[in-house]
């Protein structure tokens, strides 16, 4: 009996297909909980990081808001805020969220600050207005940058959505949190597989919408 | 304030001997990782071909969510510190590989040159000259290994106890403690935020050539930037 043989067992009984704790429900729930985390993130994250790294301004302070969001330990927050407020959607999304910001932040800031200067200076010099420079010139150049810092958000936040199932989350840790306290080890590494699925699929999400919205022409010079 | 540190005796530690499981369980694999990564990655600057795959197969590999990880391996190593520490490890090595070549490619055609000039072999080349000079890149890895090592042993409370402070939030939950899990979060954070600024002190003490501000400093044009790091995996904590 090793880890594959599991995996099999999980995915060939019809149980685990229907029903509440079926894997498309499941898959559906996690699914929601981390785009609407992405999504809340991203509405904080990304204006913040173009707008200071467009006049390069505040590194300093978003590198301490970057190291105190690396330093909470996301599992923790979990715990703490669901003793807090209560079980709910609430007590998920803010460490979810915070988890999420940093990367988003310090990255947009570092891609936008670190835009070759000689096309920007170019763009001022033809007489574009700030903004126009800022989404124009600026944000194309660094989209790669920018998508990379959303993936790994987008990544950590599918890891950490899985271990909310222990503060009774639905999702597809459902599948290891109860596998676990159950002793049923097949669930447990049927969960963890599609988990592990779910999060490769993320990166080739990211990689693909790189693929289409990065302009040609920078994409050749990255 | 008494019974914020008063630990459960089910736990088999005071507050000092959490942290200090907690330490040992998030500063080994990071070590593992460093003594597996400087090989790896030296040996994907000797052979440029290699880069892209290993590149390739370490964000899969990162992209593993810690408790999916965890739990595969709990048929092989059981429910032990061993399993946590594992995947630990292997996080380390994922963010410390491109941390590593990114620093060793950026040392100068003309630094390595003047070194061989001046009668260095390959072995001593890489000790005295390229090593050093990638310090820098190397402690920028370091730095996000270990802050996220540190956030995520506690998710090891889920596999029989084996999370350190993280096994506080457990017994905060069980004994209706709130404190408790205040103290595990604190605790945790403010040990991320000392191993952070302690890696910084020795970037500092092993580059004295370079500005001690840091990477807040406004940055001088273009030359030479504080800490060169790969952006996109910058962030581990899960």
């Amino acid at each position: 009996m090793n880890v594959l043989h599991f995996v099999q067992a999980f995915f060939s009984d019809g149980a685990h297909w229907h029903g509440y704790d079926g894997i498309p429900t499941r898959l559906m729930e996690h699914l929601t909980y981390s785009l609407e985390a992405l999504a809340l993130a991203a509405v904080i994250g990304l204006p913040i990081g173009l707008v200071t790294g467009h006049y390069n301004r505040g590194g300093t302070t978003l590198s301490l808001i970057a190291t105190a969001g690396r330093a909470l330990p996301s599992f923790g927050l979990l715990v703490l805020m669901t003793i807090l407020i209560g079980f709910g959607m609430t007590p998920v999304m803010i460490p979810l969220v915070v988890l999420a910001i940093p990367p988003i932040l310090v990255t947009t800031y570092e891609a936008v600050r670190s835009v070759d200067p000689s096309p920007v200076d170019a763009a001022r010099g033809m007489g574009m207005p700030e903004s126009r420079v800022l989404f124009q010139v600026e944000l194309p150049v660094a989209l790669p940058l920018i998508l990379g810092g959303l993936r790994s958000a987008a990544i950590q936040i599918v890891s950490t959505a899985t271990i909310a199932a222990y503060v009774s989350l639905g999702g597809l840790g459902r599948y290891i949190v109860d596998g676990l306290y159950q002793h049923n080890y097949e669930k447990v590494v049927g969960g963890a597989t599609l988990v592990a699925v779910l999060a490769l699929l993320t990166l080739g999400a990211f990689w693909a919408v790189a693929r289409i919205a990065v302009s040609p022409g920078v994409r050749r010079s990255g | 304030m008494n019974r914020f540190f008063d630990i459960p005796s089910d736990l088999q530690h005071s507050w000092l001997g959490l942290i200090g499981l907690h330490l040992r369980e998030a500063l080994l694999p990071v070590l593992a990782g460093l003594v597996l990564a400087l090989p790896l990655a030296q040996l994907c600057v000797r052979f440029r071909w290699l880069y892209p795959p290993v590149l390739w197969v370490t964000t899969v590999f990162y992209a593993i969510p810690s408790l999916a990880f965890f739990v595969v391996l709990i048929d092989y190593t059981g429910q032990t510190e061993l399993t946590v520490m594992i995947p630990l490890a292997v996080y380390s090595l994922v963010v410390l590989v491109p941390a590593i070549v990114d620093g060793v490619r950026s040392v100068p055609q003309e630094t390595l040159a003047a070194a061989t000039a001046m009668g260095f072999g390959p072995v001593r080349r890489y000790a005295q000259v390229q090593l050093p000079i990638a310090v820098p890149a190397i402690i920028a890895g370091l730095r996000v290994a270990t802050v996220s090592s540190i956030s995520l042993v506690s998710v090891g409370m889920l596999i029989g106890n084996q999370g350190a402070l993280g096994n506080l939030l457990h017994d905060a939950q069980i004994y209706n403690r709130p404190e408790l899990a205040w103290n595990s979060v604190l605790t945790t954070a403010v040990l991320a935020v000392l191993a952070d600024a302690a890696l910084v002190l020795v970037r500092v003490l092993l580059t004295p050539w370079m500005p001690s501000g840091g990477r807040g400093r406004r940055p001088k044009p273009a030359a030479d930037r504080p800490e060169p790091a790969a952006p996109a995996l910058k962030d581990a904590a899960r």
